[in-house]
């Protein structure tokens, strides 16, 4: 039993960070909110090179804890693109290595749209269980303005490899990035209120404020271990990744709310970078199953396999 | 990373599973804050320490078997998974006991552990003050050196001591130095609680019974070796107990999770509908009692989860510090959260004596015990997100 990071993971994840760090994921994330996709592809480059697209791959000697980590990072950087799709869902559920691809999926009834499958070099399609080759359609708009949102016409069928695999494989990544998102939005909150001062003192001595991002620092620290340990599960991995959803979810929302609260109305404006993770975390709440789905997920699981 | 268990792991846990199967009391024993449920807890102590039970993080010479923190917390779900006693010596095992191991003397350890292990002897956590709660540190009771006798004298009223309407002991902290600032000039003493000069009247909880009680303490003599640490030296030795308290080894996640089970039974023999449905019938209020119940069994999962990263971290050499105050705010609102949404599964029934009301009203007192949940976010915000400290008016 060790239930902590190993240092091999622990310095996946920073090196990670540190590439995200220097690469003004902010710029990259608002050029391609304005369809300006090339600093985002040659991102994604950068970090296929690190693995990041691999790490689903079978046999690709990562496990699920090393996607856990990588999407956190993700998310911390508001890195964007399919990379749930990509890196996350489609090695399973084609059951195949496509890291060198860009790949994108629509999953009925769960994923509705797929994510920026106008760059995709391939975009995939689940009706009633079948997994079928697709094609973009007419696009929506995400409340995640760096969420390019498309219909997807359904073609041939493809060979499929694990499919509920695949479903909790993006949910687990999705959990992760929204931890990475909420822990993002905290640190943001924290060096705001450490400098504003109002009635002659840091906002961040009143004990409103103190209380309100002690909560949320509570929320995360509870969120992260189901993530692990939905990474770490055997048979339970559909009820456990599905708790992870719902708490990440939780405390990421949580996380967002407070830290516009305690920005004021400078928080409220699309100019200040804290919109990118605000608006991520509405999106991801709702992307790959919403609270109330994988509620139902566990409640079924619990009900039909005893409490234990 | 990993969470399995290693076979020595896994043979503890058997063992502990099968004992408790055979030996916990089939009926309920009778609640410990009564005289005669006092009593039957007390035995249940004994019958625990007979088989080694009781405290199995000790040492093998004072009643334990020497088990790691893995096989305590495996213990600790394994104990509530059987619906075992609450622990009538908690106050002495979980708070003083580590304070004896780290600070007590070779002579006290002999004289204090052995009768804890056995529940022959009931301590009761003497800190809070009237005037005194939160800001434990102006407390004034008093701790007079009495040099002729080669001890001190105490006087002052403590206040809202659990168990302390039958306990034998009590364990407290003492202004023995009025000219030294504050945190300092305390001393940290344990007096008998029918010692003369000692008074305890006992306090009903909301429940109607004494739970608690105050004591009033008038020229108590203490002799110098019932001093816990260095004399002024009370509030260090004191605080390093308090992170326990909230950290870890008073609420174990094994009474979460066998609460939340229970409360998915609960759920399932509610809801009037077979194994396997997926919908929720209109008796058990639909989406929102079926998301409640789910919310309490994944906060009791992430709590037994946070719980073995705390392990992990311990193991390694490290301390539990103000992550204590997350610890302790998560768990006292995820008892709540767990008992409320069973009081309301139960519908109109929810206002008859039953467990599940008991362990409701119980749990409100966790935001207000082992400070307040208002000072663990205090504690959260300034020392684990660098917040400003809180302007403090003169203190004392
Ligand atoms: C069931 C139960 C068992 C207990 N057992 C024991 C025991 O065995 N031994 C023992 O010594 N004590 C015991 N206590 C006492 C407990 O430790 C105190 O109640 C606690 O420390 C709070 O002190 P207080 O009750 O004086 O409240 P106060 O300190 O007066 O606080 C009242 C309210 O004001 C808030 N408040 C106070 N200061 C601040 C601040 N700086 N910022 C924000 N809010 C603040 C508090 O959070 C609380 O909501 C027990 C209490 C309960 C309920």
């Amino acid at each position: 039993m060790r239930f902590e990071l190993t240092d091999d993971q622990r310095d996946f994840g920073a090196s990670l960070d540190r590439l995200l760090a220097g690469a003004d994921t902010v710029a990259v994330a608002r050029a391609w909110a304005a369809d300006d996709t090339a600093p985002g592809l040659a991102l994604w480059k950068r970090l296929a090179e690190q693995g990041v697209t691999s790490l689903a791959v079978p046999d690709s000697g990562a496990t699920p804890v090393d996607l856990v980590v990588a999407f956190e990072a993700l998310g911390r950087h508001a890195v964007p693109g399919p990379w749930v799709e990509s890196a996350a869902y489609a090695p399973i559920a084609l059951g195949e290595d496509i890291s060198e691809q860009v790949v994108t999926a629509a999953v009925a009834p769960h994923v509705p749209y797929a994510l920026d499958a106008d760059v995709a070099d391939r975009v995939l399609s689940v009706r009633d269980g079948a997994l079928l080759d697709a094609t973009a359609g007419e696009r929506r708009t995400s409340v995640d303005r760096t969420r390019r949102l498309f219909e997807v016409a359904p073609g041939e069928s493809a060979p499929a490899g694990d499919l509920v695999a695949a479903f909790d494989s993006a949910v687990l990544a999705t959990s992760a990035q929204l931890l990475g998102c909420g822990e993002r939005l905290l640190d943001d909150a924290v060096a705001y209120v450490k400098q504003r001062r109002q009635f002659g003192r840091e906002i961040g001595s009143y004990q409103a404020v103190k209380h309100a991002l002690a909560d949320v620092r509570i929320a995360l620290d509870f969120a992260r271990p189901l993530v692990l340990g939905a990474a770490l599960a055997g048979t339970t991995r559909t009820r456990d990744v599905a708790a992870a959803k719902v708490a990440c979810a939780d405390a990421a929302y949580l996380a967002s709310r407070t830290a516009l609260q305690v920005h004021g109305a400078v928080g409220y404006t699309a100019e200040l970078d804290l919109s990118l993770w605000i608006t991520k975390v509405r999106a991801l709440v709702t992307a790959w199953g919403t609270p109330t789905h994988h509620r139902g997920v566990v409640l079924a699981s619990l009900l039909d396999g005893g409490a234990a | 990373m990993d969470l399995s268990l290693s076979e020595t792991e896994l043979a503890f846990r058997d063992e502990a599973r099968a004992w408790l199967a055979a030996n916990v009391p089939a009926e309920p024993l009778p609640s410990m804050d009564t005289a005669e449920g006092f009593v039957a807890h007390q035995e249940w102590e004994a019958r625990l320490a007979e088989a080694r039970w009781s405290v199995v993080s000790w040492p093998r010479e004072v009643g334990g078997r020497e088990a790691s923190l893995v096989e305590w917390v495996l213990f600790e779900e394994e104990y509530h998974r059987a619906g075992a006693p609450g622990r009538v010596s908690q106050n002495g095992i979980f708070l003083l006991a580590p304070i004896l191991f780290d600070h007590g003397t070779p002579e006290q350890q002999q004289r204090f552990l052995p009768s804890m292990a056995t529940g022959e002897r009931i301590w009761a956590q003497a800190w809070s003050e009237p005037e005194a709660g939160s800001d434990l540190a102006s407390l004034t009771s008093s701790a007079r050196r009495d040099e002729d006798r080669g001890g001190w004298l105490l006087n002052g009223q403590k206040t809202w001591s659990s168990r302390a309407a039958f306990a034998h002991w009590g364990f407290g902290l003492f202004r023995s130095d009025v000219a030294a600032e504050r945190h300092r000039g305390l001393t940290y003493l344990l007096f008998p609680l029918d010692a003369p000069g000692v008074t305890v009247r006992p306090i009903a909880q909301l429940d109607g019974e004494a739970g608690f009680a105050e004591i009033f303490l008038e020229d108590v003599f203490v002799p110098d070796a019932d001093v816990l640490g260095a004399p002024g030296d009370g509030w260090r030795v004191a605080m390093s107990t308090a992170g326990n308290e909230r950290g870890l080894s008073l609420r174990s996640p094994g009474r979460f999770c066998a609460a939340a089970d229970r409360l998915v039974e609960l759920y399932r023999n509610r809801s009037g509908f077979e194994t396997g449905a997926r919908a929720p019938s209109s008796t058990t209020g639909g989406d929102h009692h079926r998301d409640r119940v789910v919310d309490a069994w994944i906060a009791a999962q992430a709590y037994r989860l946070y719980t073995w990263g705390t392990v992990t971290r311990l193991a390694a050499g490290g301390d539990v510090g103000a992550a204590g105050s997350v610890n302790k705010v998560f768990w006292s609102e995820l008892d709540i959260a767990l008992h409320e949404t069973a009081l309301d599964l139960l519908g109109p029934e929810a206002e008859v004596e039953s467990a599940w009301l008991d362990g409701y009203t119980f749990s409100l007192s966790g935001p207000i015990y082992a400070g307040t949940n208002e000072i663990q976010r205090n504690i959260v915000a300034e020392r684990i997100l660098g917040l400003p400290k809180e302007p403090r008016g003169a203190a004392r």
